[in-house]
């Protein structure tokens, strides 16, 4: 994750549970530009919607997982339509609840969370699953005219 | 035909300018006809976002999100969106985040839908277990009034308040 965000100053950064938040916590140093959450799951996509829409003049990352995302895939819709271009959303897609005994997620099981994005509207999507897409994947939250989806698998 | 469609109340439309001076920015609605006229008012206004969710409880983390970035929003929904919130009622309390909504009501005065009543029977023991301040209006002359209370009441206190629009206020529904 530290070499996919790279500057992490440059971003207001939302985190959804467990994992997420305690890689965004410890890569932020829990810094002010940071808001990591231990609850309120599903909530996450739109807090960092909010987020991008009140401050047009920063880019606003929102870092969670697979069954975050899940909870609340309707978000995915609702972000489309707007689509701010200073919002850009990664999924640390594991494919498993770790935080409650690592049972398998949907995504272990079938579903696509990209094709998902993708069919909301995002038009800016991609999965990462190698080292060399890094790159890719890094200039995806920093560029573009639209919010971006970036899914790690 | 919904009745409560044809001629909009006055005080639908001078509910708009209060909410506007107070610098309410984001407006995140559930599509409703009680709504309807403050819902087409934001869109057609170039000063706010207007943000069509797909269920209520995306509107409370958008407003907690609002809040960090220094902006304002209300949630307008009918209800049964209530219940969609719960849970993510948590965040406001918890982050002590303001939060304003408007909820237009079913299931009270002379509602002849059956489907109707056990959400809107619960809407107050629920929003008042989970810490948000009901503010019932009945009359067409308290909408302004009660709206301006709960302005002050959340953005100048940090509290988390629900303006209830009766259907004493609305009208019934017979279906």
């Amino acid at each position: 994750m530290p070499a996919l965000i790279g500057r992490h100053e440059d971003f207001l950064i939302v985190s959804g549970l467990a994992g997420t938040s305690r890689d965004v916590a410890t890569l932020t140093r829990d810094g002010a530009h940071s808001y990591t959450m231990a609850g309120a799951m599903g909530g996450a996509c739109m807090i960092g919607l909010g987020l991008a829409l009140a401050r047009p003049d920063k880019r606003v990352l929102v870092v969670t997982g697979d069954g975050e995302l899940l909870m609340n895939v309707g978000a995915l819709a609702t972000i489309a339509m707007l689509n701010p271009p200073n919002l850009a959303i990664i999924c640390v897609d594991n494919g498993h609840y770790g935080e409650t005994g690592y049972q398998k997620s949907h995504t272990s099981l079938g579903v696509d969370l990209e094709k998902i994005a993708a069919g909301s509207g995002i038009k800016a999507t991609r999965m990462i699953s190698a080292e060399e897409e890094l790159g890719d994947g890094a200039r995806m939250l920093r560029e573009g005219n639209g919010t971006a989806f970036v899914g790690c698998a | 035909m919904d009745e409560r469609n044809d001629a909009p109340a006055r005080w639908q439309d001078e509910l708009y300018d209060p909410l506007r001076r107070n610098n309410i920015s984001q407006f995140a609605y559930v599509s409703d006809a009680g709504h309807h006229v403050l819902i087409d008012r934001s869109l057609a206004d170039p000063g706010v976002r207007s943000v069509a969710l797909t269920t209520e409880e995306e509107g409370v983390a958008l407003l907690a999100g609002a809040d960090l970035g220094g902006a304002r929003g209300v949630l307008l929904m009918q209800s049964s969106g209530a219940g969609n919130c719960v849970n993510m009622l948590s965040l406001i309390k918890g982050g002590r985040f303001p939060f304003l909504t408007l909820v237009s009501m079913r299931g009270d005065f002379g509602e002849g839908n059956p489907w109707q009543f056990p959400m809107g029977q619960a809407v107050q023991p629920i929003l008042g277990a989970m810490g948000v301040i009901c503010l019932r209006v009945e009359r067409p002359e308290e909408v302004v009034p009660t709206v301006s209370a709960a302005l002050t009441m959340v953005f100048q206190t940090g509290h988390a308040v629900a303006v209830l629009l009766t259907q004493k206020l609305l009208g019934a529904k017979q279906f």
